[in-house]
């Protein structure tokens, strides 16, 4: 087909997009987020115009590349046109779908909502452009301030949209906002801001990391006092905090270990049966900090007592064997109930009503009013798992960046060239399988108190084999991948109960799309992307010489008048 | 050639069987200070194997091996430590890591810093990183891959990463190295660079132990050959001892009278060499 001819007619249709927000969507306003008003555009129809705005900037810039000189080369105009419209028609569809089924039948679809869909459409048909060239965005130099507002500035937007997605109750609204994060983030990748943004975080790592923590302190303060969406941040972070301990078992060292869970139980149960909880049979009044420590040296033990004899073994062995683990370790805390061997877990009961945790008179049970604004006790202990997955990456980065970290990949790599240089290969497996333990067993002593009651269903082989899937999912290795590996397979489950029969299913489908379109994960591990780094010090320095090379022209051009 | 010089290792009749198979047969070699002895032999005469029991992958079935008087230490990260490095026949690098991380896992047994130094960032894991890192560009410098340092070693093209391996080997301050087949599929010119590097070796004072079938490349570079045939020793000798010895030929070659021709132009070219 023609350029000129699709051009205009793509152009038209992100118009007519655009247009559609000023228009009502939906019937009733108890769909979605009230999409019924004349020019009163609601949340997620603005979030429809973006796409479409976006599609029509990169469609219309084209007309002006001569104009923008290198600026042209930064974006790939075409490949983001698509990209945003294509994401405007899939979220067009999915409000559509969310209105027919949440008002009962397509009749509940305005004529906006049609309008929305076609427009989509019709801007789809920049689909047949042709593709633009490579973009040099994330070859651009910038000074670093620009560099540090931009992980600012992502930083925000992703505390936003947690915060905005937590908040969507129902099912629909959760799914049509994650279309269109979904969409967006195609689109930002087709730019190539991504790969701009990834150097400026390997460039400033420290302010990467601060900011993340200022975010993520900051979370909180956006849920209004709301203990039920802070409780599920509470559950992401107990399952992340797991997953960056499983990630040094699995991500560096390359052993398979399907008992994980056993080990966050093995903290919990200890940190337990040690509470004050009428039900705990070992209460003693040690403070808190102890407790947790203590909680992690027993599941160090276990980590020991597994790993001692298993991990000369390898591979499948090694994973039968942990899995095996896992089960043993859930019958047994199942049996010490006082008729099938001493009394210590109550058996299937577990130990309910722990009572909250005290530091120095502060009682994470209450709620607080900070800055005028509510902090129930959720948020309370999603600050000190904040604390507890802190140091937990610390640890891991520590000592991923050391002679340790390069034995544990060294072993990964190849275990028997591994030992022919030296390192010694059984008790460096050793100390991560342990230290990963004591890790699981620090976070599942918080987790104990955060959950008010531990008991032996909640240590399930399926828990396990979600944790690895997290970290094969976020990318082996990584510390981002996984939190992100994690956030997501402890969020969606939270948030989409109404597919809960088809959970499962859903994560199989997934999984098997991961590996084969991304098997390093969403996070490659860095250093499989090293490679990509030497090249760009080169092309960064090209485009730097371009561009000084330009200013020189607009220079002389400005001279000769 | 250099007897004169102390022992630094002593194989003394070496056996290793396998089942019935005896791979390596009452072998006795020592190898001195600053010597490089070549081993050689046809295909799967026994020369791996026996470089197994020197790096204490095996155990072998009978005979002693000592290490400047020390018994040999049973397992192979010791061995290291006791100053024996090795490469493999079959390049084996940590494919994912850059080459001057490879590098640095070989300081892994010359370095002390544990977990708790590591994840506090302690005095001593400082220091440690500071020096090795130092050491080991020093060693890429010295096989030539200064440049390389951050390269993944799978990215390393094939040469380069026979290198790599003769770094991470030396990284770990080895008295004796063993290179297994160092000029496998080596052009030429990368052969010529290969000698001049285990000339460098040597010239810093270490032993050096090569298993290769390049004849050209073993008998200019060799101070002693010794010939395997079917596990066992045929002839322990100068180059030029080695390579006038009719039975070598036969054991290669089969003998060239009744085989003819085809053999015939291999023949000539070892006493060329």
């Amino acid at each position: 087909m023609n350029e000129n001819l699709l051009r205009p007619v793509a152009i038209a249709g992100a118009g007519l997009g655009i247009a559609s927000i000023f228009l009502p969507w939906a019937y009733g306003p108890r769909i979605l987020d009230d999409m019924t008003y004349y020019f009163g555009p609601s949340f997620l129809q603005v979030c429809y115009a973006l796409l479409a705005v976006v599609a029509l900037a990169c469609l219309v810039a084209h007309f002006f590349l001569d104009r923008m000189s290198w600026f042209a080369r930064v974006i790939a105009w075409n490949d983001a046109a698509k990209a945003a419209s294509l994401g405007a028609v899939g979220y067009a569809i999915a409000v559509i779908i969310a209105i027919a089924v949440g008002g009962g039948g397509l009749i509940n679809v305005e004529p906006g909502g049609w309008l929305a869909l076609g427009g989509g459409a019709l801007a789809a048909v920049s689909w047949f452009l042709p593709a633009s060239k490579a973009p040099i965005f994330e070859r651009l130099r910038c000074p670093k301030w620009v560099q540090i507002l931009a992980i600012a500035a992502v930083m925000a937007v992703l505390l936003f949209a947690a915060a905005f997605a937590l908040n969507q109750s129902e099912a629909d609204g959760f799914l049509v906002f994650a279309v269109f994060l979904g969409a967006a983030i195609f689109t930002f990748h087709a730019t190539g801001f991504f790969g701009w943004l990834s150097l400026a975080a390997a460039n400033n790592r420290k302010v990467l990391v601060i900011s993340a923590f200022t975010v993520a302190f900051a979370f909180p303060f956006t849920q209004n006092g709301s203990d039920a969406n802070m409780s599920v941040a509470a559950q992401v972070l107990t399952f992340a905090a797991t997953a960056i301990g499983l990630n040094i078992v699995v991500g560096l060292v390359g052993l398979l270990d399907l008992g994980y869970i056993a080990f966050l139980g093995a903290g919990a149960f200890t940190a337990a049966v040690m509470s004050k909880s009428v039900f705990a049979t070992l209460s003693v009044d040690l403070p808190f900090p102890v407790v947790a420590l203590i909680s992690g040296t027993v599941a160090a033990l276990f980590g020991l007592l597994i790993g001692t004899p298993t991990l000369r073994v390898s591979g499948d062995y090694l994973a039968i064997v942990t899995l095996a683990f896992g089960e043993i370790f859930r019958i047994t805390m199942i049996n010490l109930d006082g008729t099938d061997g001493p009394n210590i877990t109550h058996g299937s009961n577990g130990v309910p009503s722990i009572p909250n945790l005290d530091f120095f008179g502060f009682d994470f049970g209450q709620s607080h009013e900070i800055f005028g604004i509510q902090i129930g006790r959720f948020s309370n202990y999603y600050w000190l798992l904040l604390l507890v997955i802190g140091l937990i990456i610390l640890v891991f980065a520590n000592l991923n960046h050391s002679r340790i970290g390069r034995g544990w990949v060294a072993i990964r790599e190849d275990e028997m060239a591994a030992e022919s240089m030296g390192v010694n290969t059984f008790g460096l497996k050793l100390l991560a399988f342990a230290g990963g333990a004591f890790l699981a067993g620090v976070a599942g002593s918080v987790k104990a108190y955060t959950d008010t009651s531990v008991s032996p269903d909640q240590y399930v082989f399926l828990e396990s084999a979600f944790l690895l899937a997290a970290v094969v999912l976020g990318g082996m290795g990584t510390i981002m991948g996984v939190l992100i590996g994690a956030t997501l397979l402890k969020l969606l489950p939270e948030k989409l109960r109404y597919f809960e029969d088809y959970r499962l299913l859903l994560f199989g489908a997934l999984m098997v799309v991961m590996m084969r379109f991304r098997p390093e994960g969403i996070i490659a591990d860095e250093r499989r992307q090293l490679e990509f780094h030497d090249t760009d010090e080169e092309l960064a320095e090209e485009v730097e010489e371009d561009l000084t090379t330009h200013h020189a022209h607009l220079n002389a051009d400005k001279e000769l008048p | 050639m250099s007897t004169d010089r102390s022992v630094l290792l002593d194989a003394a009749h070496v056996t290793m069987r396998f089942g019935g198979l005896t791979a390596v047969d009452d072998v006795s070699l020592q190898i001195h200070h600053g010597e490089i002895v070549g081993l050689i032999g046809p295909n799967g005469a026994g020369k791996t194997t026996f470089f197994n029991c020197l790096t204490g992958l095996y155990k072998p079935t009978s005979g002693a091996v000592t290490l400047n008087g020390e018994p040999l230490p049973p397992q192979p990260r010791l061995v290291v430590k006791a100053g024996v490095a090795r490469t493999f026949q079959n390049i084996r690098l940590f494919h994912d890591m850059t080459a001057l991380e490879n590098v640095m896992v070989g300081t892994y047994c010359r370095t002390k810093t544990n977990a708790i130094d590591a994840i506090f960032r302690l005095p001593r894991h400082r220091q440690e990183e500071k020096v090795s890192t130092e050491l080991c560009k020093g060693w890429l410098d010295f096989v030539g891959l200064a440049d390389k340092a951050n390269t993944l070693a799978r990215n390393l093209p094939y040469g380069d990463q026979r290198r790599l391996e003769i770094a991470r080997a030396l990284a770990t301050k080895p008295s004796l190295l063993l290179l297994d087949e160092p000029t496998a599929g080596m052009n030429p010119n990368e052969t010529r660079q290969a000698e001049d590097l285990i000339f460098r070796i040597r010239d810093l004072g270490l032993a050096i132990l090569v298993i290769e079938h390049d004849m050209r490349f073993i008998f200019s570079l060799c101070d002693r050959v010794l010939c395997l045939v079917q596990g066992a020793v045929l002839i322990d000798g100068t180059g030029d001892e080695v390579q006038h010895d009719p039975r070598v030929i036969e054991a290669y070659l089969g003998s060239p009278a009744e085989d003819g021709p085809p053999g015939m132009a291999e023949a000539a070219e070892v006493p060329n060499a």
